[in-house]
């Protein structure tokens, strides 16, 4: 599946913004935005229910421009899954098979098998309203799975479900997705679900893809402060880079208070103004002053207790707060750090995210 | 004593006595202007007719209680005929009506919101108009001279062979013109509720359909009609019980030769002042009707039982 340069206009209003993608077959790929960033409408137009003002979608090399919906070998999961609610579970299933050059018996027994597959053979009879909401999402799967498409596109697949369901059936759709080897499409606003999900993500905003990539890639080395800042939590500084020293670079940060060493970016020659953003979970925070560079003096002014870890919240010499994520190893008494401890930050040069954008 | 009484009284007022009033207001009023004047049709379908005033009375000469008149409704031809006609009318008017009525509907839901309330209202507006207006001016575009009339003959001569020329179209006192005026009429109660109907329907089922293969016009076959049966119902039956009870029309344009019922039951009580007559018309038709309203009413209920199946 290869997207070249897809664009939309709503009459003035630009939803998405000449979108360049390839997802390989059998891949679980990810659309990942807030709402509004047109993840929405690139989908439709996969699906053919728009049209692209600009661009062309190529399915196995077939060009899908001016292809109506219905003759395309490409399903969707609607976020409210769109089952028909005058037809039985078995018939919702069926009915994609309708138009298919296949035997009554061959019809049932691909029916069977999808109710199977996401285990609903005893509720085939049922109409949708007589069954669970996680019930029917896997009705919705099973419809659009029968005719075998090319490519599945979920829209929000998970976001009517509560969480626990929702962690369940994630898991669920993957495996699902294995045994069947269709291609997943899935749009979201939830980067959690992307990043279980996804084997590749796009982060999607106004329109535009800022980012594609692995979930590790995104999250490791994002390029620009709007995905640092969408896939996880960051607490970011502003700085300059006084030296490049090959892999590493020095920068002068007057939030932190010092001068850090960090990786190297591209684009960030000495002296070049960038944004330094820090992960929770990346910094260390200890009561001894720690040996190596990037050490940092603080004084905790929040804890936010988890259980299995706390967020603590440090003032740092200039001012500022930082969030640095501790995970509870120890019992309380074994002398965690409390409120208004003095303590140390430090990271390694390879966890600071220089980003230029 | 008296606070005593005072609070008990306020106090059932504020428990429950808002939803009695409420609740019962209704069935008070069916009680007084349906249930009471139905039960004096029943008591004078069952009189015998005198020269007196009011024209009816009881014993005499006669049973207590007299079902000439429904032994006359079932024996005289004229007055089953009469029903047949009614119900031939009635239902053809409700065809046509669902037959353009159900575009016109299933397209309002399709407009912009904005003009979907000027179209809306558009439907509505002739009700502000006299109906009596409408119909004579129904009347007057049916009659030999008008320019309806004239205009539809040339095109018919254009059209037709030779021999088959006519000087003007014989529309008026037929019931060919009562259809035309109660289809005219009644459309607006076909439109509403099947409007009301395909408004809830879910547009994203559509797509969905389309998606799994279906051409727009199988979408419509598989997803929007099956849908919109209970809408169909009760248009169907908003316009076919009083089509086929209809007076002013058949009276004004209709075939004096063949009436409607309602013309029947008219023209017993005043020109023939046979009350009784006229009250067993009345009631044998109101059982008549009363058998399709229930089934509406099943049909009614068991839609209401169903949970709403939207998200």
């Amino acid at each position: 599946m290869r997207i070249e340069g897809v664009s939309k206009l709503f009459g003035a209003f630009q939803a998405v913004r000449d979108v360049n993608l390839t997802v390989g077959k059998g891949e679980i790929f990810a659309l990942l935005g807030g709402s509004g960033c047109g993840k929405t409408t690139l989908l439709r137009m996969l699906a053919g229910f728009e049209e692209p003002s600009a661009g062309r979608i190529f399915l196995d090399g077939q060009d899908m421009t001016g292809v109506p919906p219905w003759e395309r070998p490409v399903h969707m999961m609607f976020q409210s899954y769109a089952l028909f609610p005058h037809m039985s579970v078995e018939k919702n299933v069926a009915y994609g098979l309708k138009h298919e050059k296949m035997t009554k018996a061959e019809r049932e027994e691909r029916v069977r098998g999808m109710l199977d597959l996401v285990q609903l053979t005893q509720f085939a009879h049922r109409k949708p309203h007589q069954i669970s909401g996680g019930q029917r999402q896997r009705v919705a799967l099973a419809r659009a799975l029968a005719r075998q498409p090319k490519l599945l596109l979920l829209d929000e697949p998970l976001a009517a479900l509560d969480k626990k369901l929702r962690e369940q059936t994630q898991f669920e759709l993957m495996s699902i997705q294995e045994r069947t080897g269709v291609t997943f499409i899935v749009v979201t606003h939830d980067q959690e679900e992307a990043m279980t999900l996804a084997d590749r993500i796009a982060v999607m905003d106004k329109g535009e893809v800022r980012q594609s990539g692995t979930p590790t890639e995104i999250y490791e080395y994002p390029n620009s402060r709007f995905v640092a800042g969408f896939i996880g939590s960051i607490t970011s500084f502003d700085g300059r880079v006084t030296a490049v020293e090959g892999d590493l670079s020095r920068v002068d940060v007057p939030g932190l208070g010092t001068e850090i060493v960090a990786r190297s970016v591209a684009g960030a020659p000495s002296g070049q103004e960038v944004t330094v953003a820090l992960r929770p979970e990346k910094v260390t925070l200890t009561r001894e002053k720690p040996e190596g560079p990037n050490a940092i003096a603080g004084e905790i002014k929040d804890i936010a207790y988890f259980g299995k870890d706390s967020l603590y919240r440090v003032t740092l010499p200039s001012g500022g707060l930082i969030a640095v994520h501790g995970v509870n190893a120890k019992r309380a008494e074994a002398g965690r750090p409390d409120w208004y401890d003095k303590v140390w930050l430090s990271f390694d040069p390879a966890a600071a995210i220089l980003l230029t954008e | 004593m008296a606070a005593g009484r005072h609070s008990r009284l306020s106090d059932w007022f504020n428990r429950r006595g808002w939803s009695d009033i409420i609740i019962s207001a209704p069935y008070i009023w069916l009680l007084l202007f349906f249930l009471l004047p139905f039960l004096i049709v029943i008591a004078m379908s069952v009189a015998t007719r005198t020269p007196s005033a009011p024209p009816f009375g009881y014993g005499g000469d006669n049973p207590a209680l007299n079902f000439a008149g429904y032994a006359r409704f079932f024996e005289d031809e004229l007055y089953l005929r009469a029903l047949v006609t009614s119900i031939i009318n009635a239902f053809v008017a409700m065809i046509l009506c669902l037959l353009i009525g159900y575009p016109m509907a299933l397209g309002l839901t399709r407009m912009q919101r904005n003009w979907r309330n000027i179209l809306l209202m558009l439907i509505i507006l002739p009700f502000w108009t006299s109906f009596l207006l409408r119909v004579y001016a129904w009347m007057g575009m049916m009659g030999k001279s008008s320019w309806f009339n004239r205009l539809l003959t040339d095109l018919w001569n254009m059209v037709t062979p030779e021999g088959w020329a006519m000087s003007s179209i014989p529309m008026m006192h037929s019931n060919f013109a009562v259809v035309l005026v109660m289809v005219y009429t009644y459309l607006p109660f076909m439109i509403l509720p099947l409007y009301a109907n395909l408004e809830r329907l879910d547009p994203t089922l559509d797509e969905a359909a389309m998606d799994l293969g279906t051409r727009p016009f199988g979408v419509f076959w598989d997803v929007t009609l099956p849908q919109s049966i209970p809408g169909i119902i009760a248009g169907g039956l908003l316009v076919f019980i009083p089509a086929s009870g209809e007076l002013v029309i058949p009276t004004l344009v209709g075939d004096a030769g063949s009436p409607m019922i309602g013309r029947v039951i008219s023209d017993e009580f005043s020109s023939s002042r046979d009350w009784p007559m006229a009250s067993s018309i009345a009631v044998a038709l109101l059982l008549l009707m009363v058998v399709p309203t229930m089934i509406y009413s099943h049909f009614q209920t068991k839609a209401e039982h169903k949970p709403e199946n939207r998200p």
